[in-house]
């Protein structure tokens, strides 16, 4: 007979109080503010900003989450417009552009200051703009200066003295800047975070100023000029930083603080957003974009971006070196299908490489949808019905929209074409080591414009530009991107050598342009003032939250 | 047991090494490097950043230079985060990786012993069925499964608890350590029971028994010491495991502790951070191991004289 305890049943009793314990605290919790609403009380932006940035120095930073901290830290001698992109003043209250287009006189603002209250003036810009062209420094965009007259010499170490490089300070308030060229698009450049001026006193006590990745940019040493100052950074948690007392427009600036996230999940960011933890997400998953649009929910934005996904052709193959081959290709991608049906977030068919409408651009349509006319291109390639062509690999970096992409595609070549596809998906470095190395056929690829010009996306496909890697090299192509373009008396001039290189470049196709990008985020309806523009350039001095809204 | 100990650590010291030796093989061989782009970097940024990490050099000779810094406990510098060094970067996580392995540690220990005790007094019937069933679902359910479904149910539906982030929001560290320590929780309910089991048939418990103890006396006097020695040894182990561990659920709730910094290290090519945490887990693997046998050695008896043999 089993002996019955009358402490037997200790143990499930504890399991019940500790159940109850926790829901009583648990409920407790679920009372106190989220972030949301405390923000939009306290004037706390939470912000979702995709990766943890590796570093915040303007001219050693790359990346869009780097850019949007440097941006709430940092000011150059102009702004945009949030909406139109048209340059505003900045640190530059105004500016002249003389008559041949290549001398730009700043005349920069008296109460501009540092976050430490000294004051900013043209010298601060001369000396950081010799220290973004110091080789030592590793700086990856030091090409934005190019424009500059000399600047790419003196980096290239052609020319040993600054004083040469087109940039003086004439005085303490007036910068003079000569270009090469005419640059339609310098404006834009100087609003590029690689173009804003760094506090010397700063960089030089933590270390040389060609120095890569001193303490400079720690929080609490960290000085800086824009509408707010670091205040906290802790890796993989958040940066926190904090209106800026000195800015010059302080009074405008309603936010006091903006907290920036690491939200490399893109799960974890939307239940961030919907438990109330974000104002703000950095990007949508694919698979939620239906649920929200059906919802109609408002909080989803979905704004056209300055970028362009395509895939890349190695021309060195022997079955792709023939040009009818990968046209035939290119008119067999329906990228209608593909941004209606398989992506769903307003992405737009893209017929060619540079964006419609990239400063007053659009480019050649020479291509388009028909599969009929792309099967007797195959035949006349030597591939009648897609017979004999070899099978043909189309590499992606590890991603489900990449492989929803390709798998499409795939079918498409095999149901117009009749040709045979394998897909190949790397992880990232081996994906990016693969591409580079021309190890591969075909392979997914994407860009991202830093400002809005043509050019931005034509002199990848330069012969020796280190973003070509198809192999295809074409020296009309290139003089007419290198030489011709810059020296253009008009602006309609430019755009109509521009649209020359295009053509060339949609009749080789070394790319197949698949569609334009559009960018995702969730937004509360207490964020006010956003901006809506193709770049994704928000400014956070001009970003409130509206308290009634959640 | 001194002599013990200062034997196994010297043991230690070449398992560290051949640890070091193939890590620092591997990182090197694999495809891709730290400072491969999407957009290409120029060569005259790649030369300039070869050269600061030494990257310019022999292999032969950056592996010599590497082992030489290990030696003065230098880890090197991140090449993912200018400025920062690995050191510096394993001291910001590892806090946070132990507060939640210490958290999930409690749970699985906390439910775990309790489950098993429960179903091993009463082997073989609903009260021993219905634990173990729970634990071997626990122990199939992986964290990114079980995760996402605490966070949907309590996190969004029931809005009682963040769904992200580590000691920013009150609550924010209970889903994270339930997530981390059910498996593991299942585990020790299995080990704990059958501990439990071979415990309760032994002689002495029976004639505690027939002495008339209470139940209660029984089991928390008598027969948990010994039950336990399982689940003691695990926990070494165990411990090394939840941090090693940790990463899938750090990477879910967004927490900054050391498993993030170890798979986000492996994706960048951040080779120093990569050798510097391997070699830092697998320190405290060994480290755990040692301990978890210190442990049992003086929970059991047997072995504790058998140890004193060994050196006599």
């Amino acid at each position: 007979m089993k002996q019955q305890s009358p402490l037997s049943n200790q143990p499930l009793r504890s399991v019940v109080i500790l159940v109850l314990l926790s829901a009583c605290l648990l409920t407790a919790c679920g009372e106190s503010e989220n972030n949301v609403q405390s923000g939009n009380r306290t004037g706390t932006l939470h912000w979702g900003n995709g990766t943890e940035p590796q570093s915040i120095d303007p001219h050693i930073a790359t990346g869009v989450p780097e850019h949007h901290i440097i941006g709430a830290l940092m000011e150059g001698l102009v702004l945009k417009d949030r909406d139109t992109l048209e340059a505003i003043p900045g640190i530059a209250e105004t500016w002249h552009i003389s008559d041949d287009a290549r001398i730009y006189t700043f005349n920069l603002r008296s109460d501009a200051r540092w976050s430490n209250g000294d004051v900013l003036n043209a010298h601060d810009f001369v000396w950081s703009w010799w220290r973004a062209l110091q080789p030592r420094l590793g700086n990856s965009y030091a090409y934005m200066y190019f424009p500059i007259a000399n600047a790419k010499d003196y980096y290239q170490g052609e020319i040993e003295k600054f004083s040469e490089v087109g940039v003086k300070a004439l005085d303490d308030l007036t910068l003079e800047i000569t270009l090469e060229n005419p640059t339609p698009y310098f404006l834009q450049l100087l609003d590029h975070y690689s173009m804003f001026p760094v506090h010397q006193p700063t960089i030089e006590k933590f270390g040389d100023a060609d120095e890569r990745g001193t303490r400079w940019t720690y929080a609490g040493n960290l000085v800086s000029n824009g509408p707010f100052k670091l205040a906290e950074w802790e890796i993989n948690r958040s940066v926190v930083v904090e209106k800026n007392s000195f800015y010059y427009a302080s009074e405008k600036v309603k936010l006091n603080r903006v907290i920036f996230y690491p939200t490399e999940n893109q799960t974890t960011e939307e239940r961030m957003f919907r438990a109330g933890q974000l104002h703000y997400t950095n990007d949508v998953p694919i698979d939620k974009i239906e649920t929200y649009r059906a919802a109609e929910d408002s909080a989803l934005k979905i704004t056209p971006y300055l970028g362009t996904y395509f895939y890349r052709i190695n021309v060195s193959v022997p079955h792709l070196q023939d040009r009818q081959v990968r046209r035939a290709l290119a008119m067999t991608i329906d990228r209608a299908l593909i941004t209606d049906k398989v992506l769903k977030a307003g992405q737009i068919p893209a017929y060619a490489m540079t964006p419609p409408n990239t400063l007053g651009y659009y480019p050649p349509a020479t291509l388009s949808f028909d599969p009929a006319a792309a099967r007797q291109l195959l035949a006349d390639a030597g591939y009648p019905n897609g017979e004999g062509f070899p099978v043909t690999e189309i590499l992606y970096n590890t991603n489900e929209a990449h492989r929803k992409v390709a798998v499409a595609i795939q079918q498409m070549w095999r149901k117009h074409l009749n040709i045979e596809v394998k897909l190949l998906n790397q992880e990232w470095k081996v994906y990016l080591d693969s591409e580079s190395n021309g190890d591969y056929e075909i392979s997914r690829a994407g860009w991202i414009g830093d400002y809005v010009d043509p050019n931005n996306f034509l002199d990848l496909f330069l012969c020796d530009s280190g973003n070509n890697r198809t192999g295809w090299c074409n020296r009309e192509y290139d003089q007419l991107v290198l030489q011709q373009a810059p020296r253009a008396a008009t602006h309609a001039e430019r755009l109509a050598i521009f649209a020359r290189a295009e053509t060339i470049l949609l009749d080789e196709l070394p790319v197949l342009p698949i569609y334009t990008y559009t960018t995702k985020h969730l937004v509360k309806p207490s964020v006010k003032n956003l901006g809506s523009n193709i770049l994704d350039q928000n400014y956070f001095r001009d970003i409130y939250l509206q308290q009634a809204d959640n | 047991m001194v002599r013990f100990v200062l034997g196994r650590i010297l043991q230690a010291v070449p398992v560290l090494l051949i640890v070091v030796s193939i890590t620092f093989i591997l990182v090197h061989s694999a495809p891709g490097g730290p400072f491969s782009a999407d957009k290409a970097v120029p060569a005259e940024v790649l030369e300039a950043l070869e050269a600061q990490y030494n990257l310019d050099q022999p292999l032969w000779q950056q592996y010599l230079s590497y082992l030489g810094d290990v030696l003065r406990g230098d880890l090197g510098p991140s090449f993912k985060y200018p400025g920062r060094s690995v050191n510096e970067l394993i001291a910001s996580g590892l806090p946070t990786t132990a507060e939640l392995g210490f958290y999930a540690m409690l749970v699985a220990v906390v439910i775990g012993v309790i489950a098993g005790v429960i179903a091993s007094m009463r082997p073989n019937t609903l009260q021993d069925y219905v634990p173990m069933s729970v634990a071997m679902i626990g122990i199939c359910m992986p964290s990114f499964l079980l995760g996402p479904l605490l966070v949907l149910i309590f996190g969004i539906h029931l809005e009682w608890l963040p769904v992200s982030g580590w000691n920013q929001i009150p609550g924010d560290k209970i889903l994270p350590a339930i997530t981390l320590g059910t498996g593991y929780a299942a585990y020790i309910a299995r080990l704990s029971r059958g501990g439990m089991l071979e415990v309760l048939s032994q002689d002495y418990i029976r004639t505690a028994r027939a002495k008339g103890l209470s139940e209660f006396i029984i089991i928390g006097k008598h027969a948990l010491r010994g039950g336990l020695i399982p689940v003691v040894a695990f926990l070494g182990p165990a411990f090394a495991g939840l941090l090693g561990g940790s990463f899938v659920v750090e990477t879910i709730f967004q927490i900054p502790g050391l498993g993030r910094f170890y798979v986000q290290a492996a994706f960048n090519r951040d080779y120093t951070m990569i050798l510097g945490t391997t070699v830092f887990f697998a320190a405290l693997i060994i480290f755990f191991n040692l301990l978890s046998d210190i442990l049992a050695i003086w929970l059991n008896p047997k072995l504790r004289q058998q140890v004193r043999g060994d050196a006599e």
